[in-house]
């Protein structure tokens, strides 16, 4: 189980996170929605070791994530699809694949979730030799999942992979996570689009300008009275 | 039409050295947006590293040029670490202002211990020479081996930057920081590299320029590691191939000042050139307008 306790983070004296705890316990998907600025991208930053908390506590499986570098974090399967994607656009869609395994070193191992990653989305076998920069929005969004697959995901974070897409993409996008999370990633997804983080989510939480104001079930809070106003127009 | 050959012929040689140089700087330029101008004070002390492999150990050419090439790897590392690393999210301007005290720091500190008075490089090439075609023109073994070994160098360096884990790890850094750290990379381990990569193939130019001129001094890096700069510019800063092809265009255009002009204003000319430019198309001949899709 992923736990963050009480995190306090700034930047550049401005508390961007206030006292944030939540779990992700083995195996479901857990959904972090808020509005734009909440702090959400901020602590997938914070457990990926990108931003250094002031106070709090990470622990994966009971070990302390804030003594570990982030390349160790990688190596532990804690995987991050950042927010707008962030795939290397100058370079081939293989070879973005092939960063994702960066750590890396059984070839075999390497080969077969490659066939896998092609398997599951066959445009970027199609496409393997272009520069990635000229993909679709949404193709990109599949090369940023294939590119953290290839790292044997334990825990993905997915930090608004739906940004930006058309909603039949957004739904793909949505099934993909639900079937990664059925052969056993743990997903912590974090969304603007409530209504469908709520509906795939085992249990969410609501970030609020660094606060977290609300958490339940997934299907608990898309029927709240608060969420139904401030997320889901009703 | 001879003079014409020869001038190409110099032009290369030259060009050569400037791509060399060049290359450092648009590596580093590329993944940490340095503009390093202690870069020709690491050319420099190749050569002297050259220089005191070939006396005092009493070697060839290819075996004072490895040593130096990897003193200048190192050089490069632990200037990086010890000077740069700290200044990391700092504004760029502090660093760049740290670039150039290193820069005055290695000079004065090479005028310290090795005298400002020009080493006499000994000849270790041949000083034969080749006509070309029938021609008035003539290539020397030097100018030779400074084209072979750079064309050499420069393939080499395309391999590593391509084909090997630590050449995609460099691309992988120098587009997006953030990125590459999630994949794993250890984006200071990388940055080292980068020095380290850069920095020998500055050293290499060392050597190859106190063979070529024969005479070396604590100061010999300045002007050379601004042209190179210029060339690096030139091509398109932070881009490989535009370093090696502004390097060459930069040496040739020297060479025809020199040959059909006044030497006397081919330095004029080349920072002419970095004017025009900036003020033209300020991301050089291989640059072109990033488009970022959301």
């Amino acid at each position: 189980m992923l736990k963050i306790d009480n995190i306090n983070l700034y930047y550049d004296g401005i508390h961007a996170l206030k006292g944030v705890s939540l779990e992700v316990p083995e195996g479901k998907i857990i959904s972090l929605i808020g509005a734009n600025g909440a702090g959400k991208t901020s602590t997938l930053r914070t457990i990926s070791g990108l931003n250094k908390p002031k106070t709090g506590s990470i622990t994966y499986n009971d070990q302390d994530l804030l003594k570990v570098s982030p390349e160790k974090l990688v190596n532990m399967g804690i995987i991050q699809v950042p927010e707008g994607r962030r795939i290397f656009a100058p370079m081939s869609v293989y070879e973005n694949l092939e960063l994702g395994a960066y750590l890396r070193k059984d070839k075999a191992g390497i080969e077969k979730d490659l066939q896998n990653v092609f398997k599951r989305f066959p445009r970027l076998e199609e496409r393997k030799k272009q520069t990635a920069g000229t993909l679709s929005g949404g193709e990109q969004q599949m090369l940023a999942m294939g590119r953290a697959l290839m790292a044997q995901p334990k825990v993905l974070l997915l930090d608004e992979p739906s940004m930006g897409l058309a909603p039949i993409l957004v739904r793909e996008i949505f099934d993909i996570i639900k079937e990664l999370n059925s052969i056993g990633i743990t997903i912590l997804l974090v969304e603007q689009n409530a209504k469908m983080a709520l509906s795939i989510a085992d249990y969410a939480y609501v970030l609020e300008t660094g606060k977290i104001v609300l958490e339940g079930k997934g299907k608990d809070l898309a029927d709240s009275d608060e969420i139904q106003k401030a997320y889901l127009g009703g | 039409m001879d003079i014409f050959l020869q001038q190409v012929i110099n032009g290369l040689s030259l060009g050569s050295i400037y791509a060399l140089i060049a290359l450092g700087y648009t590596m580093v330029y590329g993944i940490i947006k340095l503009i390093n101008f202690a870069h020709g004070e690491i050319y420099m002390i190749g050569a002297y590293i050259g220089f005191f492999a070939i006396t005092a150990l009493g070697i060839g050419f290819f075996p004072a040029l490895i040593i130096s090439m990897v003193g200048c790897a190192i050089l490069g590392m632990v200037i990086e670490k010890i000077a740069y690393k700290p200044l990391r999210n700092s504004s760029r301007i502090a660093a760049l202002i740290t670039a150039i005290g290193v820069s005055l720091f290695l000079q004065y500190t090479g005028v310290f211990f090795f005298k400002a008075e020009p080493k006499v490089f000994p000849k270790i090439l041949s000083d034969g020479r080749m006509n070309i075609f029938g021609t008035k023109a003539y290539i020397s073994y030097q100018q030779l081996t400074i084209f072979v070994v750079t064309i050499l160098l420069m393939l080499l360096l395309q391999y590593i930057v391509h084909f090997t884990k630590t050449g995609k790890a460099m691309r992988a850094v120098a587009y997006d920081k953030d990125a590459a750290t999630l994949m794993g990379i250890n984006t200071n381990n990388t940055i080292s590299m980068t020095f380290a990569i850069g920095s020998a193939l500055a050293g290499a130019a060392g050597v190859m320029v106190g063979v070529y001129y024969s005479a070396i001094t604590p100061l010999m890096g300045v002007m050379p590691g601004l042209k190179a700069f210029v060339a690096a510019v030139l091509g398109g800063i932070g881009i490989i191939p535009g370093a090696f092809t502004g390097g060459m265009i930069l040496g040739l255009i020297e060479a025809m000042v020199s040959g059909y002009g006044n030497s006397l204003y081919r330095d004029a000319v080349a920072f002419f050139i970095l004017i025009v430019i900036l003020i033209i198309k300020p991301t050089g001949l291989f640059g072109k307008n990033e488009k970022e899709k959301v």
